[in-house]
């Protein structure tokens, strides 16, 4: 399929649309506005595109571009789709224009440089997920952190210094490891012969259990800072609490995706016998977040530290049905990853909304919102049902298909892991009870402005492909179908070593 | 049970997309009251007309045939595959006519008593949203369908508890329903996964109900009863059982068409429904079926003992909502599946009228709910007089009463199958009932009127949209039970006969008509002597119960405090949850973990302080250090 | 003839002033001159050697020395100039605004 070349206009056309929005004169601030908007609804349309050329009847990649970037160390241009990364890509182009869209009444300081920031991030995310050259992934990896840090550190709150620097060195701290074990990886699969970067001829590369526990280790705490995984979490409420709306938006809903994607593409399916035996512990962690978030977040008096916490519960469940390694758990999983982008991002945009209107982000000075602000509310009740799982909304399928997968992987951890569907509840219903029912409690929200047109537009496509995506999951789900079972399979082939090592790490014998 | 014939359908859909279509409607045209009070009932009268087209179609049909809409393939992962599909066998026949019927009386009801608020699109939204749960539980063919009713059900009560949210009493009684039923909802979960794993045959894992009761036999004994156990839990949470039952009573915060509907009628038998559509795996746990026996007696006594003694009107019939729902399970755990389910319908007919009834004497008195400043209501409201009466004679267990012949049923059955102690239990709570509904009835229409002048003088009887859906409602509170009559009496028990084929026959016979005259008579003088000392306690010597009282302190208060379950529960579970989620966020996570990471970059951050000394920008002292290297260099050199 | 040592030691002896100059006073110029002094006694070594081994590359590289020493003398002088119209003082802890 080469001699296409989407992929490589989804990538690159933010970027490039990136580069115009600099070219805005300084005192045209709408211009850089539209600009934007205009880039990025036109990568979504090119996703769309994609979308309907995709088949959904192989496991392979599609949409292969394959080209030469530095042939003295083997390192291609490759960019590919399947059934895993195509959703993320989606998601990804979805959320970015609307958040341009919701930027616009948000941000009004150095306009054009944040929608720079914006777009170039958009290109690295894109670039991650579809980058098949481990060290091309590598490269957007690191360009996410990037605009991410400028976003935070110069639109952010009162501590955006301290929140920036904290998730850049975090995030960057772990991901170096793992560029080490990259390099390595490549050298033992080299072997003397010729060397290659792309992941899907790294994927058989034969090593002794000891390496791949290291190589895994290495693989698994950048993407585990990334999740955020319990106890690598604390760089999240921070960074959440001091980025603007966007950011928190782009933060929740896309790049704690990476984290999950990578353990899906990279870490799992090229050490898969340390997979295995590393299964226990992760779950263990996945659960322990899962009920820790839960707990952590019903005590916060700030409304986006609840809903960074959240988010760990949450990505607690994603791991849980990744490391079930059945095809219904991780199915679940990456459909969850969407909800979860879908209804924390909106909640994101939610308490932007109020933000911008109050200036306070604490639910003591709220209560009472649903007077004043009834589509307001409304739209937040629907959000916030989402986000605990309830049946007929996107969240349900995703936790009940990891809930269905990690029983059969796991009894013990799904038992526990159950549990975060009622202290889900606790803390987002004690939240709304405390923000959106009771008596007004304080005179200034009386007359707030309810939703305006442009926030309206900015949450609706939300809310439907809430809806949607809880009443008919059947296209997403067939069209990963394929891609998944590959993966699974591959992480299950290897048998030998990894009883070996299972059975080490488990105390059997 | 399972087999029979399937006769595939494509209107079922409708059913449940009626009060959806409504509830779009509501949201569409929220500003335009008039059309919303035409509309919402509406789609809820043309659903029940639709429903009974269907089981007009069923009753044609041979015996155990069932109605089957495909309607599409919801969820498929893997070998994991869920469809939206629909079915009416008996069961859900019954059912859906409940649930539509009742529920459009309740609608239409609903038109008068929340004429005056200005929230009312809103309401019917709610009310329409309810529906669709409701009919989306009682007809899904699919166990997970069943659970997203399931859910929206537990989603309606919360958002309709707090209807009234400026109230911080509201909000916080709709979030307790909310997480009470979610942990019974979590019960359910956990079960279905397991009844999934454990029924998963050929490769492939489902929740049809078809496939689980065809697969059932593959359950190994301790599995069955895991499952039904967990299963019970779900029930336990949706139907009000012990310990679960806590937020009922809270839930009368919601306007009283809301208790009628979906706290007494409707939604609070979903469990009830649950083990009877899933009786197969009960069947194969006996262990689990006593389990349920016995929390279901429990909760029948408990709750009946705690109605004694409350004063609001709705708390009462609250209780005695959780003490019915109790005989109801105590039904399906002695076996009686058709019996819970005959209950069920009985239930909601004279639970439904009396909360109806309820509602329209606190619409007479201004918003009154305190029986203790009602009283000789007779005359001012004649027809919620009359027809309080025919409820509260039919949930006593009159003779010819609806709920006489539910109740008797149920307790000849736990007599038959050999539970003696139970029935013993039942037969005292039964005895109870009719005490505090006769005090109830003698409180609010017996006496003076109690009440300030001011709501005195306003009394007045209801408007007839209201009293309309009362008297239909009091008609089938009395003829309701005649579908099914004892064994050998005119047509029998023809309520049975139709479900036997879904729920199949209970083993009663083998004490005979006779046993079963004789337990009849027990249950009703036992209901008799409870109604004669209500009327000695409450209209021929008022002093008595509060002698009785004081007589009786310690007892008398651990009634009205409910037991301090609520006080329990927050010193237990509450409080502590609160102050470890405190505990792990300032300690372990603020200090410890981020403590931890800050600790990292604050060691890296002192390092380079401590450096930094060393490059202090003065070239002289670089010169200097450069000087005694090239030193030490040399005489490295010259001494080796 | 002079003996190469006697040349070597008093390259040594400059040397070994310039150094001192350089690591202890305090006046820029003369920490300036000092450096001129090292420089110098360099050369000589240089030139002493060349004349010893006969060859030229030791003139050679004075040449180079001394054109080194010629621009940084210029530029160095420039940078003292300017500094002490800013802050009119010769002493070097006193110019330390570029420091921490």
């Amino acid at each position: 399929m080469t001699g296409n070349v989407l992929l490589s206009l989804i990538v690159w056309t933010p970027l490039v649309g990136a580069l115009l929005v600099l070219l805005v004169p300084r005192d045209q601030p709408d211009g850089a506005r539209r600009a934007a908007f205009a880039f990025s609804s036109l990568t979504f349309v090119l996703s769309l595109a994609l979308w309907a050329g995709f088949r959904a009847d192989t496991a392979d990649f599609q949409w292969i571009e394959q080209g030469a970037w530095v042939p003295s160390f083997g390192i291609q241009y490759i960019l590919g789709v399947d059934g895993v990364s195509l959703f993320l890509v989606l998601l990804t182009t979805f959320l970015t224009p609307l958040v341009i869209l919701f930027s616009f009444g948000d941000i009004t300081t150095r306009v054009k440089e944040y929608f720079f920031f914006l777009l170039m991030l958009e290109t690295g995310m894109l670039g991650a997920f579809l980058a098949l050259d481990l060290f091309l992934f590598y490269v957007f990896w690191e360009l996410m952190l990037i605009p991410m840090y400028f976003i935070i550190g110069v639109w952010g709150g009162a501590r955006r210094i301290y929140a920036s620097l904290k998730f850049l060195i975090y995030t960057l701290a772990a991901s170096l490891l793992m560029l080490v074990a990259i390099l390595y990886l490549v050298s033992v699969h080299a072997h003397g012969a010729a060397v290659t970067f792309d992941v899907r001829e790294l994927y058989g590369t034969v090593l002794s259990p000891t390496e791949q526990l290291w190589l895994f280790t290495a693989f698994a705490l950048a993407f585990a800072v990334k999740v955020p995984m319990f106890p690598l979490h604390t760089w999240l409420p921070d960074a959440h609490v001091e980025a603007p709306t966007g950011g928190s938006v782009i933060l929740a809903g896309v790049l704690l995706k990476m984290g999950t994607y990578g353990f899906l593409r990279f870490a799992m399916p090229l050490f898969p016998d340390a997979t295995r035996a590393a299964t226990p512990l992760i779950l263990a962690l996945a659960v322990v977040g899962i009920l820790y978030g839960a707990a952590v977040a019903m005590v916060q008096p700030d409304l986006k530290k609840l809903v960074a916490y959240s988010s760990v519960s949450h990505l607690g469940f994603v791991m849980l049905g990744l490391f079930a390694v059945n095809t219904i758990g991780v199915e679940g999983a990456i459909y969850q990853m969407l909800n979860h982008g879908l209804s924390t991002g909106a909640l994101f945009l939610l308490v932007g909304v109020i933000y911008g209107r109050r200036h306070t982000r604490a639910i003591a000075d709220f209560g009472g919102l649903w007077k004043p602000l009834p589509r307001y509310a409304a739209v937040f009740l629907v959000v916030m049902l989402s986000s605990i799982g309830l049946p007929g909304l996107n969240g349900f399928i995703g936790e009940f298909l990891i809930l269905l997968g990690s029983f059969a992987a796991n009894r013990a951890a799904t038992v526990f892991a159950s549990g975060g569907l009622v202290l889900g509840a606790v803390y987002m219903l004690w939240m709304f009870q405390r923000v959106i029912f009771g008596p007004l409690r304080h005179e200034e929200n009386a007359h707030l402005q309810d939703l305006t047109g442009r926030e309206i537009a900015v949450l609706a496509p939300v809310v439907a492909m809430i809806v949607v995506m809880g009443v008919y999951p059947r296209p997403f789900l067939r069209a990963m179908e394929p891609s998944v079972k590959a993966l699974v399979a591959r992480i299950e082939a290897h048998d030998g070593p990894a009883t070996r090592i299972a059975a080490r790490v488990n105390g059997q014998r | 049970m399972h087999g029979g014939e399937i006769i595939p359908t494509s209107t079922l859909w409708l059913i449940p997309a009626l009060p959806l279509a409504g509830l779009l409607l509501a949201i569409v045209f929220g500003d335009r009251k008039r059309l919303v009070t035409i509309v919402a009932p509406g789609v809820v009268g043309i659903a029940f007309a639709v429903a009974l087209a269907s089981v007009v179609t069923l009753l044609r049909a041979p015996a155990g045939a069932r109605l089957v809409d495909d309607v599409y393939p919801w969820i498929v992962a893997g070998p994991f595959r869920a469809d939206v599909a629909f079915r009416v066998d008996a069961l859900a026949a019954v059912m859906v006519l409940i649930v539509t019927g009742v529920g459009f009386l309740i609608h239409v009801y609903s038109v008068g008593y929340m004429a005056h608020d200005e929230s009312l699109p809103r309401f019917f939204a709610y009310l329409n949203l309810f529906m669709f749960a409701m009919l989306l539980l009682v007809l899904a063919d699919n166990l997970v369908v069943l659970f997203v009713g399931w859910e929206g059900v537990g989603l309606c009560s919360y958002l309709l508890i707090g209807f009234w949210y400026e109230k911080d009493e509201n909000a916080a009684a709709g979030k307790k329903a909310f997480v009470v039923n979610r942990i019974g909802d979590l019960g359910f979960v956990l079960g279905l996964l397991l009844l999934a794993w454990s029924t998963a045959a050929n490769g492939a894992i489902s929740l049809d109900v078809a496939h689980v009761e065809e697969h059932v036999h593959l359950l190994a004994p301790q599995t069955a009863t895991a499952v039904a156990l967990l299963l019970l839990v779900g029930a336990a949470g949706k139907s009000a059982q012990l310990p679960l039952y806590v937020w009922l009573p809270d839930a009368m915060a919601g306007p009283t068409p809301v208790s009628a509907l979906i706290h007494a009628a409707t939604m609070v038998t979903a469990g009830i429904y649950m083990i009877a559509r899933l009786h197969v795996v009960f069947l194969a746990s006996p262990f689990a079926l006593e389990v349920v026996a016995i929390v279901g007696a429990a909760t029948a006594l408990f709750a009946a003992t705690i109605a004694l003694v409350q004063t609001d009107i709705k708390k009462v019939l609250a209780y005695s909502t959780v003490s019915q729902l109790g005989f109801m399970v105590l039904a399906l755990g002695v076996g009686a599946f058709a019996t819970a389910i005959f209950h069920v319908m009985t239930h909601a007919f004279f639970k439904a009228l009396l909360f109806l009834g309820a509602g329209s004497v606190i619409h007479g008195m201004s918003g009154e709910q305190d029986v203790s400043q009602m009283g000789g209501l007779r005359e001012k409201m004649p027809i919620t007089w009359w027809t309080f009466l025919v409820g509260t004679l039919a949930i006593a267990g009159a003779p010819g009463f609806a709920g006489f012949f539910s109740k008797d049923e149920i307790l000849a059955h736990t007599w038959g199958t050999g539970h003696y102690a139970l029935w013993a239990v039942g037969a005292f709570t039964a005895g109870l009932t009719a005490f505090y509904m006769f005090r109830l009835l003698f409180l609010t229409f017996f006496g003076e009127l109690r009440a300030a002048p001011e709501i005195a003088h306003h009394v007045h009887e209801s408007p007839p949209v209201m009293t309309v859906p009362l008297v239909i409602l009091a008609a089938l509170s009395i003829v309701g039970g005649w579908v099914g009559l004892p064994e050998g009496w005119l047509w029998g028990p023809a309520f049975g006969r139709f479900l036997a084929p879904v729920t199949g026959h209970s083993a009663l016979g083998e004490h005979g008509a006779g046993v079963e005259t004789a337990l009849m008579l027990v249950a009703t003088l036992l209901a008799a002597g409870g109604a004669t000392l209500a009327y000695v306690f409450y209209v021929r010597m008022p002093g008595l119960p509060y002698l009785l009282a004081w007589r009786l302190k310690p007892v008398y208060e651990l009634l009205v405090g409910k037991y301090w379950i609520d006080e329990l529960y927050d010193a237990v579970v509450v409080r502590p949850y609160v102050a470890l989620s405190n505990l792990l966020w300032r300690i372990v996570d603020q200090m410890m973990i981020d403590g931890a990471v800050n600790g990292v970059a604050t060691t890296v951050l002192a390092n380079g302080q401590l450096w930094r000394y060393v490059q202090d920008g003065n070239v002289q002292h670089y010169a200097l250090v450069f000087l005694g290297g090239a030193i030490a260099l040399l005489s490295y050199y010259l001494v080796r | 003839m002079v003996p190469t040592s006697w040349y070597l030691a008093l390259s040594a002896v400059l040397f070994a002033i310039g150094a001192v100059g350089v690591l202890v006073r305090r006046n820029i110029i003369v920490v300036f001159m000092a450096i001129e002094l090292m420089l110098n006694a360099v050369n000589l070594t240089f030139v002493a050697f060349a004349r010893q081994l006969g060859t030229i590359d030791g003139q050679v590289i004075v040449f180079f020395v001394m054109t080194v020493a010629a621009a940084e003398a210029a530029v160095g002088l420039a940078i003292i100039i300017a500094a002490f119209r800013n802050r009119p003082t010769v002493n070097a802890d006193e110019l330390a605004v570029l420091r921490w």
